[in-house]
C-alpha cells in the first residue's frame, strides 16, 4: 500500500466560536498517511480547536476537512473512526482496563473471542497486560495514560488525535513515554496528530511540526528545519533559543546583505527582506556563534561577558554584544576553559548564513 | 523479634501502645467535648422524642391505673362465665372514685375502643350508682343493664388489664385482636389503614418516579450549560425552593381547581368543553402535581452535584470510540450518575412517604396520605398513642427502605453534594 499523500487534508479552515474572533484562520495542512505530525503552539493559538475540528467536536465555520479525500465535516464524531487520547486521559473510571478497551471493539459488535484477542494485544504493546482487572482509580498517572494510548488503538484507527496526552506526568515520565508513543507509531504506522505546547516532545517525536500562533500555521516542516531554517522571528523565538538584533537593510546582494543596528552592523542572511531600508530582526543561534573562531567567519564582533551560569553539561554566557546585552553563548564544557570570566572582553563570530534576517517584531 | 518479646517500647521505655494512647487521649477529650453540644442536641430533639413516642404507642396504663382494685380481683377471673362478687364489688368502687373525680369519661372512651356500646352503659352506670346499696353488687349492676350480664363486657375490661399493648400496631394495619385473643382482620368496609399505606407508597413511587425524570435533563443541562445560563437556570430551579411551601400549594390550588387557570387553558384551546371540566384537584392528580413540582428540587440538586463532577470530555472519549450518542449516553454517562439518582430518588422517596401539607390541602379524599391520618388522630380523635403507633411504622418503613438501598446500590455511593 502506498502511502496517501494528503490522507489528513484541512483546507481553508476557518472557525470562530462567536462571530467576532477567528480562532483559526485559513489553515490550509496536508498531513501524508503514517506520519507523525504535531501542532504546536502557545495556548490559545487553535491547536486544540484545530484538533476537535477533526475529531468532530467542533464543526468548521468555513472551509472543508477532508479524510482520505473524503470531506467529514457532515460525519458525526463517532462514525469517523479516529482514535483519541484526551489531555485527562478520559478513562470510563466505572469499568475496569479491560473494558475500557473492549469499549470501542463492544460498540463495534466484534466477537467476544476477537476482542479478547485485540485488547490482550493492545495492553501487552503498552505491557499493561497484568493490570486488566484493575480499575483506572487504581493505577499511576502513567499507567493510566499508556491505557488511554492503548484505547484509542485499539480498534485500528486510521488516525488517533492526541490532545496534549503528556501535560499531566512529571518529567522524566514525561520523556519515557515520549519515546513509547514514537516507537509504539512507528512499529504500527498509524497516522498521528498531536497536540502540545512543550516544544522538546514536539522536536523528539514528530516527523513534521505545525507552529501555530493567532490562528495560523506559522511553519510546517520538520523539528530539524523548523529549529535551523525557522521562516519567521515568531518560530525562531518560539522553538529554542535565539539571539536577536533588530535593525534596517542598509545593502541586499548575493544572497545576503547588510543590516545597519544602533550600534554597528552585520552581515546577515535574507530570508524575508527583499529591498533596503526595511526592517528587520536578525535571529542567531546560541551555539552558531563561536568565541574565538578558528576558521574565517564573516561577522567578528567583541563583546563584553555579564553573567556566566554553570549548567552541567554547558556553560551559559550572557554578552553584551553591539548593544545587545542578552547575548547568549553556550559553551559546551568539553572545550578548553577559554577566558570566560565576568567582565572580559571576547571576540565571537558567526557565519552570516546563521544569521536570519526575519520579519521585523 | 519473637512474638512474645514483640511489645516495641518507645525511647523512654514505655509500652509504643500505651505511650500513644496517652499522646491521643488530650485529643480525643478535646474532640469529645466539641461534639457534645451536637450530640446533647440530637439526645434532646431526637432520640428522646422517639423514644416517647414509642412508649407512648405501646403505653395503656390510663385504663389500667383507673381500675387498680378491678383488676387485683379479676386475676383470680378465668374469664370463662361471668365473674365473681369480688370483681363487681371492686369495679364499682373503682368507678365511683372515677365518677366522683369527674375521670369516668376517659375510661368510657377507652373502653368503648374496646367494645362497640360500652360507652351508653358506663353512662347508665355512672348515673344509677349513686342509689346502690351496701352488698350484692353483683346483682345491683346486672339490674342497672342487661349488656352488664353479658361476659364479653367484662371480658372487654380484663383485656385492658396489661400496662403494655401492642393493639395500636395492629390497629395501624386494620387488625386486632378479637375476643378470644386471636389476631384478626377487621371488617372489609373498615380496613381503611391499608388503603393509606398502600396509596402512600404508590404516590411516593410515582413522585419519585416523576421526579426522576423531570429532574434529569435540568441537572443535565445544568451541569453543561455555560456559565451566564447555568446560574439563571439554577435560580429557576431554587426559587420555588425558597418559596413558603404552603404558598406554593395554594398556587397550585389557583391553577389546577375546575374554574381555575390551567382549567380556562384547556377550554379555551378546546381541549376540553365548558361544562366537562376535568377533576385535576382534591384527588390523586392534585397531589401528584404539586408533590412533584414541591419535591423536584430535592433531585435537581444532587443530580446536579453529581453530573458537575463528570468531565465532559468522557463523552467525547465514548463518541470518538465509536459509541453513537446514545449509546455512549448509556455505556458511560448514565452508569457515572448513579450515586446522585440514589441520593435523589432516597431523598424524594423518603420526604414523599411522609409528606402532610400538599396532600392536605389538594389531596381531597382520595388524595390524602399516612401522614394526614396521623394528624387527623393527633388533633381530631386525640388518640396519640395510635398517631404515634403509625408514626414509628412510618419510620420503621423509611429504615427498611434505607436498608434495602443500602444492600442494593450502598449507602457509599451516595452523593449529596
Amino acid at each position: 500500500m502506498s502511502k496517501k499523500e494528503d490522507f489528513v487534508k484541512f483546507d481553508k479552515v476557518d472557525k470562530s466560536y462567536d462571530g467576532k474572533v477567528l480562532v483559526v484562520k485559513d489553515l490550509n495542512l496536508d498531513i501524508e498517511e503514517g506520519e507523525f505530525v504535531t501542532m504546536l503552539g502557545p495556548s490559545g493559538s487553535g491547536k486544540t480547536t484545530c484538533l476537535m475540528m477533526l475529531a468532530g467536536f467542533e464543526t468548521p465555520t468555513n472551509g472543508e476537512i477532508y479524510l482520505d479525500k473524503n470531506p467529514i465535516s457532515n460525519i458525526p464524531p463517532h462514525k469517523r473512526g479516529i482514535g483519541m487520547v484526551f489531555q485527562n486521559y478520559a478513562l470510563f473510571p466505572h469499568m475496569t482496563v479491560f473494558e475500557n478497551l473492549a469499549f470501542p471493539l463492544r460498540v463495534r459488535k466484534i466477537s467476544k473471542e476477537d476482542i479478547d484477542k485485540k485488547v490482550d494485544k493492545a495492553l501487552s504493546m503498552v505491557s499493561l497486560s497484568e493490570f486488566g482487572n484493575r480499575m483506572p482509580g487504581q493505577l499511576s498517572g502513567g499507567q493510566q495514560q499508556r491505557v488511554a494510548v492503548a484505547r484509542a488503538l485499539v480498534f485500528d484507527p486510521s488516525v488517533v488525535l492526541m490532545d496534549e496526552p503528556l501535560g499531566a506526568l512529571d518529567k522524566n515520565l514525561r520523556e519515557s513515554m515520549q519515546y513509547e508513543i514514537k516507537h509504539i507509531h512507528e512499529s504500527i504506522g498509524v497516522t498521528v496528530v498531536y497536540v502540545t505546547h512543550d516544544q522538546g516532545e514536539a522536536l523528539t517525536m514528530s516527523n513534521r511540526i505545525a507552529v501555530f500562533n493567532d490562528g495560523k500555521v506559522q511553519q510546517l516542516s520538520s523539528p530539524d528545519k523548523l529549529y535551523e531554517e525557522p521562516v519567521n522571528s515568531f518560530v525562531a523565538e518560539f522553538i529554542g533559543e535565539n539571539n536577536t538584533f533588530a535593525g534596517e537593510i542598509s545593502d541586499i546582494s548575493n544572497g545576503s546583505c547588510k543590516v545597519k543596528l544602533d550600534k554597528g552592523e552585520i552581515i546577515a542572511n535574507p530570508i524575508s527582506v527583499k529591498s533596503v531600508g526595511e526592517k528587520t530582526t536578525v535571529s542567531i543561534r546560541p551555539e552558531r556563534a563561536l568565541i574565538n573562531p578558528k576558521d574565517k567567519m564573516d561577522n567578528n564582533q567583541k563583546g563584553k561577558i555579564e553573567e556566566v551560569i554553570y549548567h552541567g553539561d554547558h556553560t551559559r554566557v550572557r554578552l553584551n554584544l553591539l548593544g545587545n546585552s542578552e547575548f547568549i553563548l553556550k559553551v559546551p564544557n568539553s572545550s578548553q576553559n577559554l577566558d570566560i570570566k565576568l567582565g572580559n572582553e571576547i571576540n565571537i563570530g558567526w557565519n552570516s548564513h546563521d544569521a536570519r534576517a526575519l520579519d521585523p517584531k | 523479634m519473637s512474638s512474645e518479646t514483640g511489645k516495641i517500647l518507645s525511647t523512654d521505655g514505655i509500652p509504643l501502645e500505651e505511650s500513644l494512647k496517652q499522646a491521643e487521649r488530650k485529643n480525643k477529650i478535646k474532640a469529645f467535648l466539641l461534639v457534645t453540644p451536637l450530640l446533647l442536641f440530637l439526645i434532646i430533639t431526637y432520640i428522646i422524642p422517639i423514644a416517647d413516642m414509642f412508649s407512648r404507642s405501646i403505653d395503656d396504663k390510663m385504663v389500667t391505673n383507673m381500675l387498680p382494685k378491678t383488676y387485683k380481683a379479676m386475676e383470680q377471673w378465668d374469664g370463662k362465665e361471668l365473674p365473681p362478687e369480688e370483681v363487681f364489688e371492686a369495679f364499682y368502687l373503682d368507678y365511683k372514685i372515677l365518677v366522683k373525680n369527674k375521670t369516668a369519661g376517659k375510661l368510657q372512651t377507652q373502653l368503648n375502643y374496646e367494645k362497640n356500646g360500652f360507652k351508653s352503659v358506663l353512662k347508665k352506670l355512672a348515673r344509677k350508682q349513686k342509689k346502690f346499696e351496701e352488698g350484692n353488687y353483683k346483682e345491683q349492676i346486672m339490674k342497672v343493664h342487661k349488656r352488664w350480664r353479658n361476659v364479653e363486657y367484662w371480658r372487654a375490661i380484663k383485656r385492658r388489664a396489661p400496662a403494655y399493648t401492642y393493639s395500636k400496631y395492629l390497629k395501624g394495619v386494620d387488625m386486632y385482636s378479637n375476643e378470644d385473643g386471636k389476631i384478626v382482620q377487621v371488617a372489609e368496609d373498615r380496613r381503611i389503614h391499608r388503603i393509606l399505606w398502600s396509596r402512600t407508597l404508590e404516590v411516593a413511587f410515582f413522585v419519585t418516579l416523576f421526579c426522576f425524570l423531570m429532574a434529569y435533563p435540568i441537572a443535565h443541562l445544568l451541569a453543561t450549560l455555560p456559565m451566564k445560563y447555568s446560574n439563571l437556570l439554577m435560580i429557576c430551579v431554587l426559587l420555588p425552593f425558597w418559596t413558603s411551601l404552603l404558598v406554593r400549594t395554594a398556587s397550585w390550588m389557583i391553577l389546577l381547581q375546575q374554574q381555575g387557570i390551567v382549567n380556562d387553558f384547556f377550554v379555551w384551546i378546546g381541549l376540553v368543553t365548558d361544562d366537562s371540566r376535568p377533576e385535576m384537584m382534591y384527588n390523586k392528580t392534585g397531589t401528584y402535581v404539586a408533590m412533584t413540582q414541591i419535591l423536584l428540587p430535592f433531585m435537581v440538586l444532587p443530580l446536579y452535584s453529581v453530573m458537575k463532577t463528570i468531565s465532559p470530555s468522557l463523552m467525547r472519549a465514548g463518541k470518538s470510540l465509536g459509541a453513537t450518542p446514545a449509546v455512549a449516553f448509556f455505556k458511560v454517562y448514565f452508569p457515572l450518575t448513579i450515586p446522585g439518582i440514589g441520593a435523589g430518588c432516597l431523598l424524594v422517596f423518603i420526604l414523599a412517604i411522609g409528606y402532610y401539607i400538599t396532600p392536605a390541602l389538594v389531596g381531597g379524599a382520595s388524595g390524602t396520605l399516612i401522614s394526614n391520618q396521623i394528624a387527623y388522630h393527633m388533633k381530631s380523635t386525640l388518640d396519640w398513642s395510635f398517631a404515634s403507633a403509625m408514626g414509628l411504622m412510618l419510620l420503621t418503613g423509611v429504615l427498611v427502605i434505607y436498608w434495602i438501598y443500602n444492600k442494593l446500590v450502598g449507602v457509599d455511593n451516595i452523593k449529596l453534594g
